[in-house]
């Protein structure tokens, strides 16, 4: 599929936004999706219409296989076994699901957590919250100026009190990659888990958890042309296999009598309650949809259209944040605030996210509270760019 | 397009905001935050009585907020609390109403919102309005303390 059949198999952007085309630049905040998608989940509800794993009869057992087959998918996308995947609701979930469940079992007075500068705050209230329980201490690792991680810094935090490092793998502020490889080296030195905020990589590059060497990895569905309210969140078996559950209920129990109840083998003693099975029915043809890609020509096309923003971004006099390398570029606009860039590019078809994108301390790090973001999919073409353009120039004229 | 939201009237009380700054001896103050983005206005009030003698606000916000805190700001000097309540009121319904309502529910209050009106095109932006009502609602908070 090239650039022109991709954007024809993504039918939003058949719609017109304040009667323009629509410029859809905020993937990073949830991406759209492909038909095959919508067709994945309007098909699930009707033939897949039970409850999965809990029922003997036609519709349950539908529901069973294609769940199944949706964790196959996804255990191939992440390089894993199928048996180490744990559906969740999203990203923060899973990472909630970690805090709760591997954080209470594994962190004392004490102990320590790392977590970047530049994390979302999906990957730094959970560890707030946990290490005040616990007693523990969170620490902060550094980032440059351009949005990369200080590895010497982060070298001087790591010691042996440090249990865990969480690192998002792609900044949604800076799109900067962290160099998950070689943190998760040092972290293993000293005996801590790393666990990596997959949400902002999963659509951009390709993942092989074992080549990351980390121990965690979460992302959402709605950020890989999936539904909303789906997620993932791979661990190694063996720490799965010593974690207690995070929610108790059904689904998740082997046997249970009036005062105890014994709990399944992982995956499955992760995922208590019926889960959202369409919408994960969904992410499975979400992730058949990106790997039927040739993902060597999207990176292609995706690497000329981000340059091709930041480059419209300087010609409108914006300063860019940090040294993006895949996926958004946030920028300030001289002093016009953020939302009124959104506002009126918005009205100009061109849909931009405008905030601290739930990453306010990395905002704070380049001396501003809000930015202004466009992030691509591999939908994103030229002409998005030429309108995005456009837009500034016309928030340049209202704004003087 | 744009220009319906972004009046001219609003551009220029963005650019040039009156009574924008610190307020030394105020008798009022509140601080609120707007949760869409972080930014966050703190009104300052001197009352005299039941009337706001001078009033000043501060922080950093959007056009929106910034323009609607000028003109609030114009409009509390010499009024009472009661009537200032009242504004806010009508400024909250003005700029809920639906985005297609050509003629206003009610013209009298619409009068009575004066330069306030050029914020009808919020109405046709959902998001935006808790950026327009903002200084009022700090200015609420700030005379309930
Ligand atoms: C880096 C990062 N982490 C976590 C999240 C949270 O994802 P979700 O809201 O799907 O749980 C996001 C998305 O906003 C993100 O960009």
């Amino acid at each position: 599929m090239d650039l022109t059949a991709r954007r024809r198999a993504f039918p939003a952007l058949d719609q017109r936004a304040h009667g323009q085309r629509l410029a859809y630049l905020d993937a990073a905040a949830t991406s759209l999706q492909p038909r095959v998608v919508i067709d994945a989940v309007v098909d699930a509800a009707l033939h897949a219409a039970g409850n999965p794993g809990r029922g003997v009869h036609l519709l349950a057992e539908a529901a069973s296989v294609a769940l199944d087959d949706a964790r196959h998918e996804v255990a191939r996308f992440l390089g894993a076994d199928a048996d180490e995947v744990v559906f969740t609701s999203g990203t923060t979930a899973s990472i909630n699901l970690v805090a709760d469940a591997w954080g209470r079992a594994n962190l004392g007075p004490g102990d320590a957590v790392i977590a970047t500068e530049l994390e979302h705050h999906s990957n730094l209230v959970p560890w707030q919250r946990l290490c005040a329980e616990r007693g523990a201490e969170l620490r902060i690792a550094p980032v440059d100026e351009d949005g990369r991680i200080d590895l010497a810094a982060l070298d001087a935090l790591l010691d042996s009190k440090v249990k865990l490092v969480a690192v998002a793998h792609v900044s949604n502020v800076l799109g900067t990659i962290a160099p998950v490889a070689a943190i998760a080296a040092r972290a293993h030195a000293v005996g801590a888990r790393v666990l990596v905020d997959g949400a902002q990589a999963v659509a951009h590059l390709e993942i092989d958890v074992r080549a990351l060497g980390c121990d965690f990895y979460a992302f959402s569905g709605h950020k890989l042309y999936g539904p909303p309210g789906t997620g993932v969140l791979w661990a190694r078996r063996a720490i799965l296999d010593a974690m207690p559950p995070w929610q108790v209920g059904g689904g998740m129990v082997a046997r249970v009598d009036r005062a105890h109840a014994r709990y399944r083998e992982p995956p499955y003693r992760f995922e208590a309650g019926t889960p959202n099975t369409t919408g994960l029915i969904g992410l499975g043809a979400a992730i058949r949809f990106v790997r039927s890609l040739d993902r060597a020509a999207v990176a292609a096309d995706e690497a000329r259209v981000h340059a091709a923003i930041a480059r419209a971004v300087q010609a409108a006099d914006g300063t860019i944040l940090g040294r993006p390398e895949v996926g958004v570029v946030s920028f300030a606009l001289g002093r016009v605030h953020p939302h009124d860039v959104a506002t009126i590019a918005d009205q100009a078809g061109v849909a931009l996210r405008s905030g601290h994108h739930c990453a306010e301390p990395i905002h704070h790090r380049h001396g501003v509270d809000a930015s202004t973001r466009a992030s691509i999919g591999c939908y994103s073409d030229d002409d998005d760019v030429a309108q995005l353009a456009r837009a500034l120039a016309r928030v340049r004229e209202v704004f003087g | 397009m744009s220009d319906d939201l972004y009046q001219a009237l609003i551009v220029l009380h963005d650019r040039a905001p009156r009574h924008h700054g610190p307020l030394a001896g105020a008798t009022h103050v509140a601080t609120i935050d707007n949760p869409l983005c972080g930014d966050e206005i703190t009104v300052r009030v001197i009352l005299d009585g039941d009337r706001v003698q001078t009033i000043a606000f501060e922080g950093h916000g959007c056009a929106l907020s910034r323009a609607a805190a000028s003109m609030m700001s114009e409009r509390a000097v010499g009024a009472t609390t009661a009537e200032l309540t009242a504004l806010a009121a009508r400024f909250a319904q003005f700029v809920q109403a639906p985005p297609d309502a050509t003629e206003a529910p009610d013209a009298a209050s619409d009068a009575a919102l004066g330069d306030l009106v050029a914020f009808r095109g919020v109405r046709r932006a959902r998001s935006r309005r808790t950026c327009a009502t903002l200084p009022f609602r700090a200015l609420l908070a700030a005379l309930a303390r």
